[in-house]
């Protein structure tokens, strides 16, 4: 899910907006204004053909910064085709936005779909096809094996992961592990050692924004993942096994572990769950600090940097999230990402996204800074610091052992509602740790109420 | 008054009377005899009349009347409006939790907010009557209106937030409670948890006991030792002394870990000013406060009897941390107070203008005859003002039966469920997720018919109103 509490306000814009697009059926995307040129300029120009005189609509949710450096690589395209390319933010509902240009039958040719659960279904319903046969190629020979068959619904290729966010990070604040002597941890048994060492040297060790329920959802996502294996990962997030299996409870009473102690979390559980996640980042960082620890995705950087005075790589460093075991440190990776799909087959989408999965274009946004890409071909050096390469050397590394977040892949009553659901299941979890059962009792029968896919 | 059908407006007004004849005992205005209603005095057919009705009919039915139906048809339908489920989501209004507690709050909103809102306003514009900057005054008062609710409800968001060095309200309560009960010492410190220190209200009580001429040794963790005072050094044993017992009260940390847990390593640095008592049974026989070396020495202690030694909780008690205005019991009277904030500033409006309408006449009469302001407040202004109160009352009432905005903004996450109300839950699940447009649907007609019963007070109110004029 996307991040913070503007989300909330800029969703019912977006929801205004949508009631004003059903009326207004024209999708006139303005054209894009004229971008920084593409940085680097590297020209594998001879495998595209000339797509002269067409016109490509582009919706994706960047807004901003994030559109400038995507129009960057759409502009690249545009210079090697000869194409125009418009592009539209539809913002942070842009799976709303996408479903109501459909229902007024003005589609974009290409959408960057950040939640999975959207592709299945439209992907069920006929309303995105298929990618090609060059495409599968170039996915099958740029990405790892779990990154493919992300984009795969029914045996058929329908996407392709083009921005992705790591989301097994877990920042901490390197002034305080000096003060206390700790180095971060390779497993959880050592991770709680170290709170324990935090917390004895006066230091809270973990800030949790627990009044966002994602966040929560993101850390019992990155345990249960790194416990249960991808494979059991997936039955969940699919509903083939019930919340209450053994899995679940082992990796609640493992959450549990952490978040039965008071003095381990900023603010104790009250307080975690009147922090936000901007705040919790935030918190860790400013001065004083207010904990040790955050976890969160690759995306907390551009909030330390954005609200304190740390430095990524020198303040603020992060090591991946600790699994049950050190050699399963860095072998798991939840994501998040933008699914690129195709709503038409004509020659010119297919281009675009193959282009889109391509690492000419990966490396176009890989040097702008703030973007990642699993492609394997886009080298590690293109990224503009050591913080960023660490982060995307996780994806290439991770191999099948990733995955979405959980609560994107499952149905949004279950699993994107706020104060509902599974992100209020987790946030009662923190107020009462010691509730396995009856967490896992009640995410049963939430996860039971709605239809799954 | 001209004649009454010179305007199209009066004409639609003139048509709609028409078609709903007066009750008995309720005489039309003796100008406006039932007779000529029928036809206009410029001899226009009534087909002329419906022609220019229509544009207006037309947007009214295509933004108002349409929606409401298609609103209705669609909360008799699933979710994707796909198929008929009858009353099944009305149901769901009155079985699901979360709605309920939708509903509830609305109830506890109706009851409070108008009320209130209108109790401020009265309040303010009778005493805005008494003061020199009177406008002013008024223009403060009314000037949150002029903030979208939205912005508003982000400005109230920030000032509940629990981090007392952003809240400004939990700025204040930590400022009020810091004056009169000072933070303690060494926030948060404990003697080091291996060494089974049995902890209560009172504060914390050692394992082992000790006789006099015993030397003791109380290591303490869970203080940053970059917040120690300046007066701390490094921390030093004590030296036995006969009849006393002496001891070293320190932080057992050094900076960047390492050293012995339990024992004085260079770089440890004592805690000055910690209180240590020696215990009887559960008698304090001395006291004692540490040196700025963390040396401790308990004198008057008599020979052979044996002392447990006890740190008062006073020196470690926790910072206060304000109040959780955004926690789970609250969330509503919190979002209810940044309300008031918008709308009293309206209601002083509405009633300040009610106010200069009043005859003063009364009001002198009743201060010849010796009434005193309360007096003329309560038994001549108030009751004179009630039509206009309830104008504010209903408006109100309705406003917040809808309230939306400052619900769904300011409430956090973690309690947007408890502070939920019924517009929010229809936003929710509508379009936060769930996507069900049915129940969103029932709930809205649901809402409208909520509103209905404050509409026709209001609607019944303007026409008698037009009658009197």
């Amino acid at each position: 899910m996307t991040l913070n509490k503007s989300s909330k306000i800029s969703g019912i814009a977006v929801a205004a907006a949508a009631a004003l697009a059903l009326t207004a059926c024209s999708s006139s995307a303005k054209p894009a204004p004229s971008s920084t040129s593409a940085g680097g300029g590297s020209a594998a120009a001879g495998s595209l053909p000339s797509l002269k005189g067409q016109n490509l609509t582009v919706l994706a949710e960047w807004s901003g910064a994030e559109q400038t450096d995507f129009q960057a690589v759409l502009k690249q395209f545009e210079q090697l085709t000869g194409a125009t390319v418009s592009y539209q933010s539809g913002g942070s509902n842009t799976g709303t936005v996408l479903q109501t240009k459909i229902a007024g039958g003005a589609p974009p040719d290409v959408a960057l779909i950040p939640a999975p659960g959207l592709v299945n279904t439209l992907a069920q319903e006929g309303e995105i096809k298929p990618l090609d046969a060059a495409i599968q190629q170039e996915v099958t020979a740029d990405y790892g094996p779990g990154w493919a068959s992300m984009g795969t619904v029914g045996g058929k290729l329908y996407s392709v992961v083009y921005k992705a966010s790591n989301k097994t990070t877990f920042w901490y604040n390197t002034a305080e592990f000096a003060q206390a002597g700790v180095v971060p941890p390779t497993d959880w048994t050592q991770f709680l050692a170290d709170c324990q060492t935090l917390s004895d040297a006066g230091i809270t060790p973990v800030s949790i924004g627990g009044s966002d329920g994602w966040t929560l959802a993101d850390w019992f996502q990155n345990i249960y993942l790194s416990e249960a294996g991808p494979a059991m990962y997936n039955k969940l997030a699919h509903h083939q096994i019930p919340w209450t299996d053994p899995s679940v409870i082992k990796a609640l009473t493992t959450f549990g572990q952490l978040l039965g102690n008071q003095k381990f979390i900023a603010g104790g559980d009250a307080g975690a769950l009147q922090t936000s996640y901007n705040n919790s980042v935030t918190q860790t960082f400013t001065t004083p600090p207010k904990a040790a620890m955050v976890f969160e995705g690759d995306f907390s950087a551009t909030q330390i940097t954005s609200t304190t005075k740390a430095v990524i790589g020198t303040d603020a460093k992060f090591f991946p999230f600790p699994g049950p075991t050190a050699s399963s440190g860095a072998g798991f990776v939840q994501v998040a990402g933008d699914m690129a799909t195709a709503l038409n087959s004509n020659a010119a989408t297919m281009e675009l996204i193959q282009y889109l999965a391509s690492p000419t274009a990966d490396a176009i946004w890989a040097r702008l800074g703030g973007y990642l890409t699993p492609n394997k071909l886009v080298p590690v050096s293109d990224y503009p610091d050591a913080t960023t390469q660490q982060e995307a050397q996780m994806l290439i590394n991770a191999g099948t052992n990733v995955d979405f977040s959980l609560d994107d892949l499952s149905p949004a009553a279950f699993g994107g509602t706020v104060g509902a659901g599974y992100w209020k299941d987790m946030q009662d979890f923190l107020k009462d740790p010691a509730n396995v059962q009856g967490t896992a009792k009640q995410l049963e029968a939430d996860a039971s109420k709605v239809t799954w896919s | 008054m001209t004649d009454p059908l010179d305007t199209p407006a009066a004409a639609a007004a003139g048509a709609g009377e028409s078609a709903d004849p007066p009750a008995p005992g309720r005489l039309p205005p003796a100008d406006r005899p039932t007779g000529r209603r029928r036809r206009s005095a410029l001899h226009i057919p009534v087909r002329v009349r419906f022609g220019f009705l229509a544009p207006s009919v037309l947007v009214l039915l295509a933004i108002i009347g349409w929606p409401i139906l298609f609103s209705v048809w669609l909360s008799l339908h699933n979710a994707d409006g796909s198929s008929w489920v009858g009353l099944h989501n009305y149901v769901s209004i009155f079985t699901d939790p979360a709605t309920l507690t939708a509903l509830k709050n609305n109830l506890i909103w109706l009851a409070t907010a108008p009320t209130l809102a209108c109790a401020l306003g009265l309040i303010f514009a009778v005493l805005s009557e008494r003061i020199r900057w009177a406008t002013a005054f008024k223009v403060v008062i009314f000037m949150p209106m002029a903030i979208s609710f939205l912005a508003a409800g982000v400005i109230f968001e920030l000032v509940y937030q629990a981090d007392p060095s952003i809240g400004v309200a939990n700025a204040v309560m930590v400022e009020i409670h810091d004056t009169f009960a000072p933070s303690s010492k060494y926030p948060a410190a404990e003697p080091r948890s291996t060494l089974d220190y049995s902890q209560s209200k009172a504060g914390y009580t050692s394992p082992t006991e000790y006789t006099p001429g015993s030397v003791a040794t109380v290591p303490l963790t869970g203080y940053s030792v970059l917040d120690l005072p300046k007066s701390a050094v490094q921390a030093a044993p004590a030296a036995a002394v006969p009849g006393e017992i002496t001891g070293t009260v320190w932080l057992d940390l050094v900076y960047g870990g390492g050293g012995t847990p339990g024992h004085i390593d260079p770089g440890k640095k004592g805690t000055p000013g910690i209180t240590v008592e020696a215990l009887s049974g559960t008698k304090v026989a001395a006291r004692a406060t540490a040196g700025s070396d963390g040396t401790f020495a308990l004198h008057g202690l008599s020979p052979g009897t044996r002392y447990r030694l006890a740190l008062p909780a006073s020196d470690f008690a926790q910072p206060y941390a304000g109040v959780s205005w955004l926690g789970p019991d609250l969330v509503t009277p919190a979002i209810i107070v940044a309300y008031l904030w918008i709308w009293a500033g309206f209601a002083m409006v509405l009633i300040a203008a009610g106010l200069s309408g009043i005859p003063r006449e009364l009001q002198e009469a009743a201060k010849v005859d010796g009434a005193s302001d309360f007096q003329i407040f309560r038994k001549i202004t108030v009751p004179l003002l009630a039509p206009v109160l309830l104008v504010v009352l209903v408006t109100l009432a309705i406003n917040v039966l809808k309230i939306f905005d400052l619900v769904y903004i300011i409430s956090p996450g973690s309690t947007l469920s408890v502070a939920n109300v019924l517009a929010v839950q229809m936003w929710s699940v509508s379009f936060g997720g769930a996507q069900n447009q049915g129940l969103g649907s029932a709930i809205g007609v649901f809402l409208y018919l909520l509103v209905l019963p404050a509409m026709y007070v209001n609607i019944r109110r303007i026409r008698r109103e037009r009658r009197e004029s």
